[in-house]
Formats: C-alpha cells, structure tokens, sequence
C-alpha cells in the first residue's frame, strides 16, 4: 500500500492528511480534524478543484472594481480559463453580492457571482 | 473647538475588529456607540482579500473578505450603529476625549465614555530591511499591490518577485499570476514560511512557483524602474553566504515581511505596549493600563485568521460595554479594581508573548481564552501551563509555527482554586 501526504486547504488550520492508497483506490484518510478534511483528500486525488476568485470592471460606481467568485469549486485545470473569461467582462453599477456575473465559466457549468456590493 | 460631540463608546477604525467590537457593544445595551474609519467605506482590509477562506468559525461557511465584511456591515446597518467614513482621527487624550478631522465637518472633538482601539496594522517598509541597491520604482509592499490589482484596477508590473512569505505575499503570489504576471520566486529569510500552510499549496504549489526558504534579496538593480534582483542563501544568522548569489531579472518585487500594529494613536495618549508584540499591554477584559481603553485585533496583536479577530474584537466590546454601564450606575469603579489582585501570564520556553498579560480571577468570565505565539518550529511537542511553577495541564501538539498562533483556555474556576497564585506561565516543552 502506498502513502500520500497532503495539506488540506479547507481552512487555515492547514491540517496535514496521510492517505493510504492501494493503486487508484482511496484506502483511508488520517490526520484531518474535521470531516472536510477527508472530502478535501479524496477529492484532490481524484478530481482536484478550486474556487477562483478575481475582481471584475465597475462602470459609474462608487468602486472602479467589484471581487467575484465562482459559485462553486471548479476542476483546477479549468482555473486559468475560467479568469481569462472575465478579463473583459464590464458591469454597470449598482451590483449587489451574489449576482450572476458570469454563466456557465469556461464550459464548468459553474456561475461567477459578485461578492460585494457597489453602489 | 465649539465643536464636540459624545458618545458612550468611540471605536478607532471601523475594519473587522471595529465592526464586531460595536456589534457586541450595542448587543450588551450601549447605543451611544461610534465607529470612526479613515477609508471610504467599512470593511478595512476585507475589502482588499478578495479571495475565498473566511468564516468558516464564524459563519460556519466559506466566505470571500468582501463578504464577510459584509455580513458584519450589515449588521450595523440593522443595529442602527452611527459611523463616519473619510474621518482621521488625529489625537486621543487620556480622559477619553478623541479629536478628529473630516472634509465635511473640518476638525471635530469627541468626549467618550469607553475607547476601543481598532486601528490594526502597517506593513513592514522597505526602509526597515536593510536591503542595499538603488530605490527605483517597482518595489511595492504586498498589502500596496493587493489594493492596487483588486480595489484600483491595477497591475503592478509583469515579471515579479516576491520577499517575504506571510500570507498576503503568497496570495499576491496568485492574483498576480492570475492577473497574467509572472511570478518567479518567493524567497524567505527564515528556514521556514511565515504563511499558513494552506496558502503554500494553493497559492504556490498550484502555479509551480518556487519558495526559497533562507533566502534573500541582496542587490536591487535599476535606477528608474526595477530591472531585477539577486537572490542570496543566508546561514543560521541570516548572513548571505557568498558564492550563492543568483539574478532574477524582474520589473516588480513585492514585501511581506511583516506586519507591524499600528499604535501611534495609543502611545500618543500613554497606552504602554508591549515590546514583542508592539501591541498594547492588557488584561483579561483587554483593557489597557488606561481605564476604558480597550483594544482588539490586528493593533493589539497581528492575527492570522479574522475569525479569531472577530471573536476576540467582540470580547472587548462587551468588555467596553460593561465599563460603561458600570461608570454610570458607581463613581468607585477605581477601588473595586484595586481590591482584587491580577495574576501575571508570562512566557517560558518557545513561547514570545501572550494576550492578555495580566488575568484577575474574580473579573474574568468562566472561560478565558489565551492566545499566543511561538518563537519556532516545534514538532510533538507539548504546550504546557504551570500555576506556580506547578504543571496543571498539557497539550500534545503535532506541530507548532511562528506563523500560526495558538491559544490555551483557562477557566475561572482554576484559577479560584488557586486562590494565591501570584503567575501562570505558558510554554513549549519536548514531548
């Protein structure tokens, strides 16, 4: 059986996780404080993913910029295409946390949303 | 000055720790409570994190810096709690009385009952490195560019290093990548990051940008604009070792060595501060040695996660608004103070400092949270504390870091059942 150590990425707590793994197969997952520490391991052996975070445009605002997230984590290959769509996204003010700035990023199926209000 | 207004309670700063420190103060029964920030809006450095790892203590879920602070904003708005915005405040007297300036009102005083000092902290400056080579333009510290990709809609430059690896600098190790920068090396003075462990990874690891753990930056080439850097590995005293020096060509180099409170509103007034922590000194309640004034967050020690900023800003402001509530109802609040005795905290071994300093048994609520930091990397090892010089409780800790602060908690009814204890000491012991 072999073993992989990662760090999870959760939350700072950066707990580090010992993955026992036979082949492909996950056997078992140690050291993790919390139950998304094993969600975390399984996933980032199998199907790493990220949530992105970037800022986009704000025209006649009371900010020049508003922060946007995707809604979801999405696969970590996808996250360079998934800022390089929003590089000339515009928005005219007002816009409000949590709406839809973008649909379906880079072919994920996950939508960008604002993370912050601008007047 | 015709010009004073008054408030029960007057909060300098209006970021994370401000925000919950009036939040806690109006849920205790102040509502003469203002908050007074020198930016254009509340939030404080949240506004600036746009990225995602907030709340998960508080909210119990994962949240962007601008909307946690959000959550927080719009509970003043719900609590009806008065601010002013674009306001400097210039002075704090040590009875309370804080004078401040705005373009709308000019120069204005405010008497206060009880002063919470949130004002957080400063990054440490080029100057305060001691690195040799011209000063061209190009050289920003980490916070500065953060403001400037994510708030202000710019890049800094195209090809960067970065000094420094505390959290900010690994996360504008990202944005600048995502940005379309080139990131070429972080380098860190110290044999170990000053940055939590989860920013390595997903800051770093994910975009294959190097981390030269005692390293430094030794020449600084460029008379107009930055041109680019050496490199050079330090020894066990910090000093390059010659023959080890290499050249990054760059136009941009970013510093994240450090964060420093920002105390000059408190030393004005005669708050005493703690040389590790350049913090003010206080006790369980996180008063300062100055009756009333409270202090929280980033100012009274540099915190690594707004969670506990949050929490701990809210024990103060429940803690202000017990002070006031007290001022009012009894005028000898001094000699009840007197009467009962502080036990001292101190630090042994591996251990730099702690908050608060001094912990009075009959003041201090049923628990009592602890925190500090450590001077090293300690691996198994035991976080010990003894009343006395007697052992009354150990932790095994697989790993203890200068760059993740640690807390123990103590409880009222240990410390009652010593009822002479005169220090309690805090340290790191070998497993």
């Amino acid at each position: 059986m072999e073993e992989k150590n990662l760090i999870c990425i959760n939350c700072p707590l950066g707990c580090m996780l010992t993955v026992a793994m036979d082949g492909k197969k996950i056997v078992s997952v140690a050291g993790n404080t919390c139950r998304r520490g094993d969600t975390y391991a399984r996933k980032e052996l199998t199907n790493p993913t990220r949530i992105v975070t970037s800022t986009v445009r704000v025209l006649g605002g009371s900010e020049s910029m508003v922060s946007v997230k995707t809604k979801e984590d999405i696969p970590k290959g996808k996250v360079l295409e998934c800022v390089r769509a929003l590089k000339d996204v515009v928005l005219p003010a007002p816009v409000k946390i949590g709406d839809v700035i973008l649909e379906d990023a880079a072919g994920t199926g996950v939508s960008i949303v604002a993370t912050k209000n601008v007047q | 000055m015709n010009n004073q207004l008054s408030a029960d309670i007057v909060i300098i700063g209006g970021g994370p720790a401000g925000l919950a420190a009036a939040v806690a103060a109006k849920k205790n029964g102040i509502d003469r409570i203002l908050i007074l920030e020198r930016d254009r809006e509340l939030g404080g450095i949240l506004n600036q994190c746009i990225h995602n790892g907030f709340g998960l203590h508080t909210f119990k879920e994962e949240l962007t810096g601008p909307e946690y602070a959000a959550r927080f904003i719009g509970q003043i708005l719900e609590l009806n709690i008065a601010y002013k915005l674009n306001t400097m405040v210039m002075d704090i007297s040590r009875d309370k009385v804080v004078t401040a300036m705005n373009r709308e009102e000019g120069l204005f005083e405010v008497r206060a009952g009880a002063v919470i000092l949130a004002m957080g902290c400063r990054e440490r400056p080029r100057g305060a490195l001691n690195i040799p080579g011209f000063r061209p333009a190009g050289i920003f510290s980490a916070g500065t560019a953060q403001r400037l990709v994510n708030m202000e809609g710019y890049l800094p430059g195209r090809e960067v290093v970065i000094l420094g690896s505390g959290d900010i600098g690994l996360i504008m190790a990202r944005r600048m990548t995502l940005e379309g920068a080139k990131v070429k090396v972080v380098a860190e003075l110290m044999p170990y990051s000053g940055g939590l462990k989860r920013n390595i990874v997903q800051c770093l690891d994910d975009y294959g940008i190097p981390l030269k753990l005692s390293h430094t930056v030794v020449d600084i080439k460029g008379k107009e604009r930055l041109e680019g850097i050496t490199l050079a590995e330090v020894d066990g005293r910090g000093k390059p070792i010659p023959g080890t020096e290499e050249f990054y060509s760059c136009d941009t180099l970013l510093l994240s060595v450090g964060l420093i409170p920002e105390n000059e509103l408190s030393a004005g007034m005669g708050v005493e501060l703690n040389p590790v922590t350049s913090g003010p000194r206080v006790n369980e309640s996180l008063e300062t040695n100055i009756e009333g004034v409270f202090a929280c967050g980033n100012v009274l020690h540099v915190h690594d996660l707004v969670d506990f900023v949050s929490e701990e800003a809210a024990a103060a402001g429940k803690n202000a608004a017990a002070y006031v509530r007290a001022a009012k109802e009894t005028a000898g609040r001094a000699a009840e103070r007197a009467s009962f005795p502080a036990v001292r905290l101190t630090v042994g071994t591996g251990v730099r400092y702690t908050v608060p300093e001094t912990i009075c048994a009959e003041r201090m609520d049923e628990h009592q949270t602890v925190r500090f930091r450590v001077g090293g990397v300690y691996k198994n090892c035991y976080v010990s504390v003894y009343f006395d010089g007697e052992r009354i409780s150990r932790r095994k800790k697989a790993v203890v870091a200068p760059g993740e602060m640690e807390e123990i908690m103590l409880t009222k009814k240990q410390l009652m059942e010593y009822p002479d204890l005169k220090e309690i000491n805090v340290r790191i012991e070998e497993a």
